[in-house]
């Protein structure tokens, strides 16, 4: 489903991501774990060309998303992005912010797009706080709007960065709850994160990076139970 | 001479206000969006017109538009007794404002922007529907600020206004004035602006601090 090869992305002349190869399987769930600032975001971002990458190829769906006169719009709309930071259009309440896109981008009327959009609050558990506006909802709330966002494209696969990171502790589980069920139901996930818990029950792969390399990668409970490598052991001593 | 003053040099100052404070948005809207582009031929132009119009005083300006540009290419403009004056004023506040959305737009976070487009949204789709409408909340205090400073230098438009019925009130006081040795018109042409920019000072100073309050 997502293949990358010889991935690299330079930031002037410090190198960020140097060389990074890794397939994703369709159906498959691959936890992305990694000190803060060994790449895991920016790798994130190229994969839907957030970030423009400096080498490398990234083909996601049959598409080379790093090709040449590729429509970036079109092979995002199979990509849902959810941030650290959520991101919510402040200005829209969390009906509009999942309807927004379906209007603007797929061209759904407006019947069309809110029957999606409670729908796709429904699959969160948000179809309560439809009309509120992000400012009055929790973190964890506004978190789950935006994956019911990202899922009313149909993307074909799900990039989470950190998306429990920014939550207070008590939060975290209901975040972690749709993400566990999305995983469930099939949904092709790449997700950076530091719920070791959550990388153990849900991941099929765990992918351990550190200066803009994948070091280790394997099963949860071989990668995170018995590491081969130093610096996955190291990093793993210190979240554990 | 008070129902004049009025009704037309209240009058048309308030509709070189309203034409030139559009024209100034349309522009610095423009201008902005082509400063804030990735493409360095947009930008540059962008620069130059910003940099020139707000380095050259105003009066020079429309001196310029209104004499320059009909001496030196034999045209004359349609509606000649606002078109001129409205150009002048739309190029020089829209230089400004130019200014003030492009501070609005940066000031909307980044990850707004990455959010739309992550979503498949064209560029100025995600502009136009997520960035600006937040970007518009910050930059109305600024705006109407520079609707202040519009408003008076409309006056500076007095250079122009010799064209039957086109004077503003700066303009219209002062042949008032010269006319009758009598400077009663020149306290009530002052009169008329404080009448319209007190009211809108306030109302920045409002604006200002409830938008501090929302942080
Ligand atoms: N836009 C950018 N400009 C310059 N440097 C950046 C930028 N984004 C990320 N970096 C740098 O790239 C490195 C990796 O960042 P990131 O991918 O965010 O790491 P992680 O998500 O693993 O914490 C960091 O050193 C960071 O400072
Ligand atoms: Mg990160």
């Amino acid at each position: 489903m997502i293949s990358i090869t010889g991935l690299r992305k330079s930031f002037g002349d410090h190198e960020v991501l140097r060389g990074i190869d890794l397939e994703v399987a369709a159906r498959e769930v691959v936890c992305v774990i990694g000190p803060s600032g060994s790449g895991k975001s920016t790798l994130l971002r190229c994969i839907n060309r957030l970030e423009e990458p400096t080498a490398g190829r990234v083909v996601v769906d049959g598409v080379e998303v790093t090709g040449p006169g590729v429509d970036l719009d079109k092979v995002r709309t199979s990509m849902g992005m959810v941030f650290q930071q959520f991101n919510l259009f402040p200005h829209k309440t969390a009906l509009g912010n999942v309807t927004l896109a379906l209007r603007t981008v797929l061209g759904m009327d407006s019947g069309a797009a809110d029957a999606r959009g409670r729908q796709m609050l429904e699959v969160v558990g948000m179809a309560g706080k439809a009309d509120a506006y992000p400012a009055r909802l929790s973190g964890g709330q506004q978190q789950r709007v935006a994956i019911a966002r990202a899922l009313a494209m149909e993307p074909k696969v799900m990039l989470f960065d950190e998306a429990t990171s920014a939550l207070d502790p008590e939060l975290v589980g209901e975040v972690l709850g749709v993400m566990r069920k999305l995983a469930e139901q099939g949904m092709t996930m790449v997700v950076v994160t530091h719920e070791m818990g959550f990388a153990r029950e849900v991941a099929d792969r765990v992918v351990f990076m550190d200066d803009g390399l994948v070091v280790e990668q394997g099963p949860p409970a071989a990668l995170l139970g018995s590491p081969r490598e130093a610096r996955t052991r190291s990093f793993l001593a210190k979240v554990l | 001479m008070l129902p004049e003053l009025i009704t037309e040099g209240a009058k048309n100052t308030l509709v070189f206000t309203f034409f030139s404070f559009l024209g100034g948005l349309a522009i610095g809207l423009l201008v902005a969006l082509m400063r804030l582009s990735r493409r360095r031929s947009l930008r540059w132009p962008a620069a130059v017109f910003t940099d020139l119009l707000r380095g050259l005083p105003a009066l020079l300006t429309i001196i310029f538009i209104g004499f320059g540009i009909p001496i030196a290419t034999g045209w004359q403009f349609p509606f000649p007794k606002y078109f001129p004056g409205c150009l002048a004023l739309s190029l020089v506040a829209g230089a400004y404002m130019a200014e003030t959305i492009r501070a609005g737009i940066e000031g909307v976070p980044r990850g707004q922007m990455e959010a739309a487009r992550s979503l498949g949204m064209p560029y100025p789709v995600a502009m136009r529907r997520v960035v600006l409408p937040q970007a518009f909340r910050l930059m109305v205090p600024p705006l109407t600020n520079e609707l202040v400073l519009l408003f008076k230098d409309t006056s500076l438009l007095a250079v122009l206004g010799t064209l039957a019925g086109g004077k503003e009130i700066t303009k219209f006081a002062r042949d008032f004035a010269n006319a009758r040795s009598n400077s009663s018109a020149l306290v009530a042409g002052g009169i008329a602006y404080l009448v319209i920019t007190l009211p809108l000072i306030r109302l920045v100073a409002q604006l200002e601090s409830r938008t501090r309050g929302a942080r």
